[in-house]
């Protein structure tokens, strides 16, 4: 058995060859890192959030500097689903990795144009921001409630029969139940968390330090949130869940895959390292080595008290 | 190809007023940098890494220099650094940096404040054929000008309260310089107003002119899309990103605020 196999992850019918992902809106489309390393080191890749339509984003200053993290208010900058589908998924479909296209939508006919659009490419898995909370209009809006998460997965349910996997906010009473409204309208995985909504002001100025006022908190300060939540909805549900928040570390990776994570994406920690997903890998690499176990057999194994 | 590792500090100076100046050996990175390029920072016990523009590159000598300002707690913990101690650098980044023309062309060179250090390896390309107008607040916050002068470029220095050379802005300065001359490009980095101005000028003028731009950043890379500005990009209103599109703009393709 080769080291390499210890690590492989069946997800939604798709075979990852590492759990770990570089999150979506951290990681563009994977030509800029692809200067660092091939992208073939990656298990997969969750592409930039991608709408119908061009999107220019909120206006800066997008990013500011948190304890242990940041907050982000980017607002779904990208170029279109059709631009991804001609110029970015072929390009992707070369490098022997994951490709997992991120969709968010403003209404509810916005995602099923773009999924409807997806069904036709060889792209690996889809997955629904419905968490984006940097958006005036939709994103968000369907995640915050059992209805509305079950209104989309539904939609794009009805027109793709590609992997769909909802990425949910952890900006809601229970996570676990808006897992489960998923689950119940065919979704074939969750991924949590997106970000938590906070504000940073400059008390120099008075004025908020995002010019959206509010962004999306991500990074390490968030980390023991995603765990609890990752563990939470993994017990409620029966597909596999996808965990972020704040992964930075292959101890962190191992810590969200007792939680019951079957794959790890990170996000904010490449901000600092690059190199994270690949020091990662190897981390677990070693983990189960000296182990002498498949890295599945970690999956949701804590031992509650 | 950029690189990210952690590479020796071979000699660190506090030059002015809360302003650090590290040169760092790095042949790898050394040999691939542009002027007009920036390196991208961990500051121990930070998220995010401080952007900081290329100040000086020897290919020789397989050495980059940095300067920066000692703004907040992540320049201070980065300005505690020693030499010989490691620094973690992701480098070099920038996707467009300054546009050198032929050595014998007529540039004007202008720096505001922190502005002033990627401005030094311009005035070094050009040499005597080079006008530098250095811009600071004050006589305490004056660097690099034996450097400029060393390039044999003429410098002109500015200071807003007048406590070390003409007292004024440097947009003052270069007003009366393109009544008497046409220079054929115009290189700026500094303050926002100022290069807003700068550009109006030039484009008055009908002179080329290239702005290196400042925002805060998340990748370094293009990856996180949080760096936008304001661009026009075929005729339509495009938020532009410092870290790959730049940091330098054709100054008529920014909408300043």
């Amino acid at each position: 058995m080769s080291d390499m196999s210890r690590l492989g992850i069946d997800f939604a019918g798709v075979h990852f060859k590492n759990p770990v992902i570089p999150a979506s809106g951290t990681f563009g489309y994977g030509r800029e890192f692809e200067e660092f390393y091939p992208l073939s080191a990656l298990g997969g890749i969750s592409v930039k959030g991608t709408t119908a339509a061009a999107r220019n984003g909120n206006l800066p200053p997008r990013i500011a500097e948190t304890p242990s993290g940041m907050l982000n208010s980017v607002g779904l900058q990208n170029p279109g689903i059709d631009h991804f589908i001609e110029k970015e998924l072929p390009y992707l479909k070369t490098k022997d990795t994951v490709v997992i296209a991120n969709i968010a939508g403003s209404d509810a006919e916005e995602y099923r144009t773009i999924a409807q659009k997806l069904d036709s490419t060889d792209v690996d898995m889809i997955e629904v921001n419905i968490s984006c909370p940097n958006v005036k209009a939709g994103g968000a809006a369907f995640g915050v409630s059992c209805e509305g998460a079950a209104h989309i997965t539904k939609t794009v349910r009805a027109v793709t029969k590609k992997p769909v996997m909802m990425k949910l906010s952890p900006n809601v009473t229970s996570i676990a139940d808006i897992a489960k409204a998923c689950e119940s309208e065919g979704a074939d995985a969750v991924s949590l968390i997106n970000t938590l909504l906070g504000m940073r002001i400059d008390i120099r100025t008075g004025r908020p330090i995002l010019h959206n006022n509010v962004g999306g908190l991500s990074g390490p300060a968030v980390f023991p949130v995603a765990v609890r939540m990752v563990w939470q909805t993994a017990n409620a549900v029966n597909i596999p869940v996808c965990g972020m928040g704040g992964v930075s570390s292959w101890e962190d990776a191992v810590e969200m895959m007792m939680a019951g994570a079957s794959l790890v994406q990170v996000g904010a920690a490449l901000f600092a390292d690059p190199m994270t997903p690949l020091k990662i890998t190897e981390g677990l690499e070693n983990y189960c080595e000296d182990k002498n176990i498949m890295l599945r057999s970690i999956i949701g194994s804590v031992k509650p008290w | 190809m950029y690189r990210q590792g952690a590479y020796p500090i071979i000699s660190k100076n506090i030059i002015a007023a809360n302003t650090c100046d590290l040169t760092i050996l790095c042949p790898d990175i050394a040999a691939a940098a542009q002027c007009g390029q920036f390196m991208n920072i961990k500051a121990e016990g930070f998220m995010l890494r401080r952007p900081i523009s290329i100040c000086g590159i020897d290919r020789e000598k397989g050495t980059l220099r940095i300067i920066f300002e000692i703004r907040g707690k992540g320049t201070k913990a980065l300005s505690a650094l020693s030499e010989g101690e490691l620094i973690d650098i992701v480098a070099p980044l920038g996707g467009r940096g300054f546009t050198l023309l032929d050595k014998s062309a007529k540039a004007v060179i202008i720096g505001g404040g922190i502005g002033n250090p990627p401005m030094l390896p311009i005035a070094e390309h050009y040499g005597k054929n080079a006008v530098v107008i250095s811009g600071f607040r004050s006589a305490s916050a004056v660097i690099l000008q034996k450097d400029l002068a060393g390039t044999g470029a003429r410098v002109i220095l500015c200071t807003d309260d007048g406590t070390a050379g003409r007292k004024g802005f440097v947009t003052d300065a270069l007003s009366e310089l393109i009544c008497n001359e046409t220079p054929d490009i115009i290189y700026a980095c500094g303050p926002s107003v100022m290069l807003k101005r700068i550009a109006a000028q030039a484009a008055e003028a009908g002179i080329r002119c290239e702005v290196s731009l400042e925002e805060r950043m998340g990748c370094g890379v293009g990856g996180c899309l949080v760096c936008a500005c304001r661009t026009i990009r075929n005729g339509e209103e495009y938020y532009a990103h410092v870290c790959k599109d730049g940091p330098v703009f054709p100054a008529e393709e920014v909408l300043f605020e």
